[in-house]
């Protein structure tokens, strides 16, 4: 099973993200930039099958040129090559045209699974998996808490606003995988070592056969949004509950 | 300067979501020349009034049960496509739900049209512009249409308050449901509903949430309780749902529900912002937490700084809870 996993790289989650009041873009300048940690999920689920049913796993990216570093993790947890899509005509591109280009790198090598994070960590739109299924002409199973595989058809829990749904799905799909789906390997020292020398393709705009539109929405004001002032904070001596009652009567809720 | 202004009305299990009223009241708002809804599935015939009295002059449907059984996002998209080929609206407003968004993303790939998701707001003046809140509702941006239309945008849920409009029945418009036979390549062969006792979760006018800080998933019974006691909902962290403590129709965040309850109290919660986005809109917050630097004390009207399970076994006990309650938390620290 040929399995082409999409990664994302961004900056560190644990810095608040903040965007240029000017340029209206990320500001980057001294944030780390990782591996999206939701993309772990997408990998894991792609080795796990690799493993299980035979078959590679390739990690598809777009973003710039430092996110071979980002790849280069994959490929340390046991991916066996990435494709880098990085071009300045790129810059702060929608959700539609992240879809074209990942689509336009995917289908440049053979697949059967397409696996993606729900949504990413910075940018969350949580649109680019079906924007990719649908440009590939496959369904996108969705939301994925749990994957398994017999060799034909995959089966898949995924969770919904209000329960859960069981997709039986055939080959080949779009595949977005939540937190809870597995618990991602870390890379070993072997990895590490290993992935120096795995295959990682770099490609501009030109290598791909992509149509990119107009640019189709503008950023035009950037602002604070208005903060909750917090109140008291007291120490639980044994009373913390009676101030919880005092506050439940004054809200009338007792 | 809009003339026709859609709202993708979701269907849930047969029965109209809460988002499609609150998007047609968002819209009907708009100026725009007509103010249609797309509603797919069984159960669609049932909601035109619902969405006529919402402000929908016209509703295209169908009752075709496939769009039930597979999954909803290519059959939709190619009906919604199909519908915008021959009625040209100019703005779509989809809820950002699972479903939501699978028809979207797939609806924007398809016609090569903007998507903009998060949205909390929408304007249509000489422009259209969308709110949206980026990092955990720290920062408000606001974008602006340009170019190919229909422009789709995904809400947030919640952003809007439904609100009846009067008015006469809609024009109910069939529209024929050709599934393309690669769609049915998936299929829905199993459901399960979170139910629980008492009011929903986004009703409800108490929210007892759990998080991490709980320690032991079974002291998620102890918020069963008091949520009972309170005639109020369960809800939690996105770190317990994870990790499988608690079904996923139970966060609140970003990622999960928007809750504006009377009374939310966070159990153990930091209160990281893609919590906070999904109740800061709580009238009053009370917040449970060892740690007094948590980030939840920052916006909570009154924080407790104790072990969460505990202030919880004691406030059951104060308010006369059933027996078995109030007996020490499960691997409280
Ligand atoms: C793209 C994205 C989307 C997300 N969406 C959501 C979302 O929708 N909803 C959501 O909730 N999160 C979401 N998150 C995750 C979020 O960032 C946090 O990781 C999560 O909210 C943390 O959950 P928690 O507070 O239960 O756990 P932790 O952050 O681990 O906090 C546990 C807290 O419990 C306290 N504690 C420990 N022991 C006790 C005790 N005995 N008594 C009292 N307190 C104690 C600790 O001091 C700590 O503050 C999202 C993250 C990303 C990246
Ligand atoms: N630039 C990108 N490069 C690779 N994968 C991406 C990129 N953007 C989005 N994705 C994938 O699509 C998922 C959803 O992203 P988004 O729709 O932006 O929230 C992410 O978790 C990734 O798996």
């Amino acid at each position: 099973m040929d399995i082409a996993v999409c990664v994302k790289q961004i900056p560190d989650p644990n810095t608040p993200g903040e965007l240029d009041p000017t340029t209206h873009r990320l500001r980057r300048e001294g944030v780390d930039a990782v591996l999206d940690p939701g993309d772990e999920f997408g990998i894991e689920a792609g080795l796990a099958l690799a493993e299980a049913h035979g078959g590679e796993v390739r990690v598809v990216s777009m973003g710039p040129e430092r996110s071979v570093e980002a790849i280069r993790k994959a490929l340390a947890m046991g991916a066996a090559g990435g494709v880098l899509v990085a071009d300045p005509a790129l810059v702060g591109a929608d959700a539609l045209t992240t879809a074209r280009v990942l689509a336009a790198a995917i289908r440049r090598g053979p697949f059967d699974l397409v696996i993606t994070s729900t949504e990413s960590t910075d940018g969350y739109t949580g649109v680019v998996p079906q924007a990719i299924a649908e440009l590939l002409g496959i369904p996108a199973v969705t939301f994925a808490r749990s994957v398994s595989f017999d060799g034909s058809t995959l089966t898949v829990r995924r969770q919904t606003e209000n329960g859960t749904e069981t997709v039986e799905a055939g080959l080949p799909c779009v595949l977005s995988v939540t937190a809870g789906v597995n618990a991602p390997r870390y890379p070993s020292l072997r990895g590490i070592m290993a992935a120096r020398s795995k295959p990682l393709d770099r490609l501009s705009l030109n290598d791909l056969d992509v149509q990119l539109g107009e640019v189709d929405q503008e950023i035009v004001r950037v602002e604070p949004a208005p903060q909750r002032k917090g109140g008291e904070v007291v120490a639980d001596d044994g009373t913390g509950a009676q101030r919880i009652l005092e506050l439940l009567r004054q809200a009338k809720v007792i | 300067m809009l003339t026709a202004v859609w709202v993708y009305a979701e269907l849930d299990q047969g029965g109209l979501a809460p988002s499609a009223l609150e998007l047609l009241t968002k819209a009907r708002s708009l100026g725009a020349g007509s103010v249609a809804a797309v509603c797919l599935g069984p159960g669609s015939a049932e909601a035109a009034g619902d969405l006529g009295r919402h402000g929908a002059g016209t509703v295209y449907a169908s009752g075709d049960p496939a769009f039930a059984e597979l999954l909803p996002g290519g059959p939709a998209a190619d009906t919604v496509a199909a519908l915008v080929a021959e009625h040209h609206p100019d703005l779509i407003l989809f809820p950002g739900s699972c479903g939501g968004r699978d028809v979207a993303g797939r609806v924007s790939a398809k016609l090569g049209v903007p998507v903009i998701a998060n949205a909390l707001d929408i304007e249509a003046a000489e422009a259209v512009t969308v709110t949206s809140s980026v990092f955990g509702a720290t920062q408000l941006v606001r974008t602006e249409f340009r170019g190919r239309r229909p422009w789709l945008a995904l809400f947030r849920p919640r952003s809007f308050a439904a609100e009846p409009a009067g008015g006469a029945a809609p024009q109910v418009v069939e529209v024929p449901a050709s599934i393309d036979p690669r769609h049915r390549a998936a299929r829905i062969v199993e459901r399960s509903r979170e139910v629980a006792a008492g009011p929903g979760l986004e009703e409800a006018q108490v929210v007892v949430s759990g998080g991490r800080g709980l320690q032991d998933p079974r002291n998620f019974d102890l918020l069963r309780q008091l949520a009972e006691l309170l005639h109020g909902a369960v809800g939690a962290s996105r770190a317990v749902v994870d990790a499988g403590w608690v079904p996923y129709a139970l966060q609140v965040g970003q990622t999960g529900k928007t809750v504006k309850p009377n009374v939310y109290i966070a159990c153990g919660i930091s209160g990281a912002m893609q919590h906070t986005v999904g109740m800061k809109g709580s009238r009053h917050i009370v917040a449970i937490n060892r740690d007094p630097q948590a980030p939840i004390f920052k916006l909570a009207d009154l924080g407790i700084v104790g072990d969460a399970a505990e202030v919880v076994s004691r406030l059951i006990a104060e308010l006369g809870g059933a027996p078995g309650a109030g007996q020490p938390p499960h691997g409280a620290a």
